[in-house]
């Protein structure tokens, strides 16, 4: 054949004649299963044939929450095994984690990114364990840095309850029911997709195809199969309990009026409940809404709880985004019901996308703090601690056309209205409307949102009464002492510094 | 008010304060706090500890709070209390507190 008799064969893209040489096998593929896979005997065999070296980036997923053994097992080894100057890119951060405290020391880790920090290990960083400030994003900012190639991945470590020989990974299996489950691998796909290698680490071989799977065998260079992958308790538990406490009901049932009363409840409507006892009760009350007008909603987003299972089954939501599963229900859900649709971080809140967020009618987030301009901070505690995760918070935010902050007034003595919160995680022109257990407050920005409150017999006040009256009722708290040194940057959901965490002083 | 023996009030509940007195000979009213607002708070729980027993004309006191995030007006009954069983009095003048 001449291939310059073709026309235009140089655009076509020549690669030349075909040779009509084949590789073909007769052996079954019983057989060829067993010989050709990407399962390597260990870790330390995975980490070596990835080409990992000091200085270079590895990721992890949160999935696991904090039964989560994974991350630890693989910094021990990576210790072991003289690494240093690694990043650690978690999408965010558990109590569990508190042995990179060790790491940091060693040198083994030096840089960290993450969503969020508890515990130990957050403690000992906002003292000043690192030289390098840890850089806090949101989900849909990590996935936008992932994509981007403003946070590059060497090497991922993806920790999945079910993978097959070939590398398709999952949250479940369906091969069998006594498996741990933590449901949806939404973050862990983002960096499977874009990192430059990526290990599965699985206490659950299946045979191929594992499917469905989130994770592709495309995306996946070695499996290892480990006796322990995480504690099922602390990934997951039964279904996430409705709060009793009062206050919380109270605001919860507050919040659901406000969100029908600005017009939001219709026939067709989206939404997402972020975690906390009063966000995750709207759902309750949104039921008997839903209920008694005869209306569904189109889709309900994000971290996904039984609760929005449990109304999807009944019919009142025709589909699920389902980036994260926080409780077994949703899992089990995810497993079953076949319009409970597992996404990835990327579709659901990156900036570079009209990703899923932006599709959202409303969000019900929670709030450690606000402030009278509307900055919420969901990451450092009143003491200057960090404590809490920015999650998507500020994604969802702005990508909702109404996003209702729920905070109780007062959480103890701490005030939760305040003049200035000690972190900015999302800013006051994303947040709409304040639901506290003593009054809501309208952002200013929003006048038709306040006249449609009043008007629907909503009593709304101004965010400077509910910060006064919060302070007269604990009294004004000492500000918190910081000194000079920064020990994490927090970005906005497009990567720009929204805010910086300093050292705190004792 | 004399203190005679040591006593306590309160609990360890969240938002209570555990108070634990005992009687001193000298060196003013001291006070031993934890509280887990400490950095927020601290400085206005032993203002209200002193105020409280200086009210009660207690001038030496040992005073052990444990604090769980107790507003002033818990802060203050609870000082109060475990200062009366100190005092072994019961003449309690009741009143509206501030």
């Amino acid at each position: 054949m001449d291939l310059k008799k073709i026309p235009h064969i140089e655009e076509i893209g020549n690669r030349g004649v075909c040779s009509g040489k084949v590789t073909k096998t007769s052996a079954t593929f019983d057989e060829r299963t067993k010989g050709e896979n990407k399962i390597v005997k260990d870790l330390k065999t995975a980490i070596l044939a990835s080409g990992l070296k000091d200085g270079m980036t590895v990721s992890f997923h949160h999935h696991f929450r904090n039964g989560d053994h994974v991350l630890n097992f693989v910094m021990d080894t990576l210790a072991e095994m003289g690494f240093k100057n690694l990043t650690v890119a978690a999408s965010s951060l558990a109590g569990v984690h508190a042995p990179l405290i060790q790491h940091i020391k060693n040198g083994v880790v030096t840089h960290i990114e993450t969503s969020g920090l508890r515990g130990e290990l957050a403690e000992e960083i906002s003292r000043g364990l690192m030289e390098f400030p840890i850089v806090f994003r949101s989900h849909g900012g990590r996935a936008a840095a992932i994509e981007s190639g403003l946070l590059h991945i060497d090497v991922a470590f993806l920790g999945a309850p079910s993978c097959d020989p070939y590398g398709n990974a999952n949250g479940y299996s369906r091969e069998d029911d006594d498996g741990i489950a933590c449901g949806s691998l939404g973050y862990a796909r983002t960096d499977a997709k874009y990192a430059d290698h990526v290990i599965v680490l699985t206490n659950h071989i299946v045979p191929y195809p594992n499917a469905p799977f989130a994770i592709p065998e495309s995306s996946v260079d070695y499996v290892v199969e480990v006796e322990d992958i995480g504690d099922p308790a602390g990934i997951m538990s039964g279904a996430t309990r409705y709060t009793k406490n009062p206050k919380e009901l109270k605001i919860a049932e507050t919040a659901a009026n406000v969100v029908e009363a600005a017009g939001y409840l219709y026939n067709g409507f989206t939404m997402q409940m972020g975690s906390g006892g009063a966000s995750l009760a709207v759902a309750r009350f949104l039921r008997q809404k839903m209920i008694d007008q005869g209306i569904h909603a189109r889709f309900a987003l994000g971290g996904i709880t039984s609760q929005i299972c449990a109304m999807h089954e009944e019919g009142l939501i025709d589909k699920i985004l389902d980036v994260q599963s926080f409780d077994l229900d949703a899992a089990l859900s995810l497993k079953k019901n076949h319009l409970h649709q597992q996404i990835d971080a990327v579709y659901y809140a990156s900036y570079l996308h009209n990703s899923a967020v932006n599709k959202l009618d409303f969000v019900i987030l929670s709030a450690l703090e606000i402030d009278t301009d509307f900055n919420v901070n969901v990451l450092t505690g009143s003491d200057g601690v960090i404590r809490g995760a920015i999650g998507g918070h500020p994604d969802t935010a702005e990508g909702a056309s109404l996003s209702v902050i729920v905070a109780p007034l007062c959480r103890g003595r701490i005030p939760c209205v305040v003049d200035h919160v000690q972190t900015v995680i999302t800013p006051g022109a994303a947040v709409d409307v304040l639901v506290t257990d003593q009054g809501v407050a309208v952002n200013p920005n929003r006048p038709e949102i306040a006249e449609k409150l009043k008007a629907a017999g909503i009593r709304v006040t101004t965010i400077e009464k509910l910060r006064d009256r919060a302070y007269a009722e604990v009294g004004m708290p000492d500000p918190i002492h910081y000194t000079d040194k920064i020990v994490g940057v927090a970005m906005y959901r497009d990567n720009t510094v929204i805010d910086v965490i300093r050292q705190i002083e004792e | 008010m004399k203190l005679k023996v040591p006593s306590t009030a309160g609990t360890m509940e969240s938002n209570d304060v555990l108070v634990s007195i005992k009687p001193a000979k000298s060196g003013g009213i001291q006070i031993a706090l934890q509280s887990n607002v400490m950095q927020q708070y601290g400085r206005r729980i032993r203002e209200v500890i002193t105020e409280t027993l200086e009210e009660l004309g207690v001038e030496n006191a040992e005073v052990e709070a444990t604090d769980k995030g107790a507003l002033d007006c818990t802060i203050r009954a609870r000082v109060a209390a475990a200062a009366y069983r100190a005092a072994e009095s019961s003449d309690y003048h009741w009143e509206a507190k501030k």
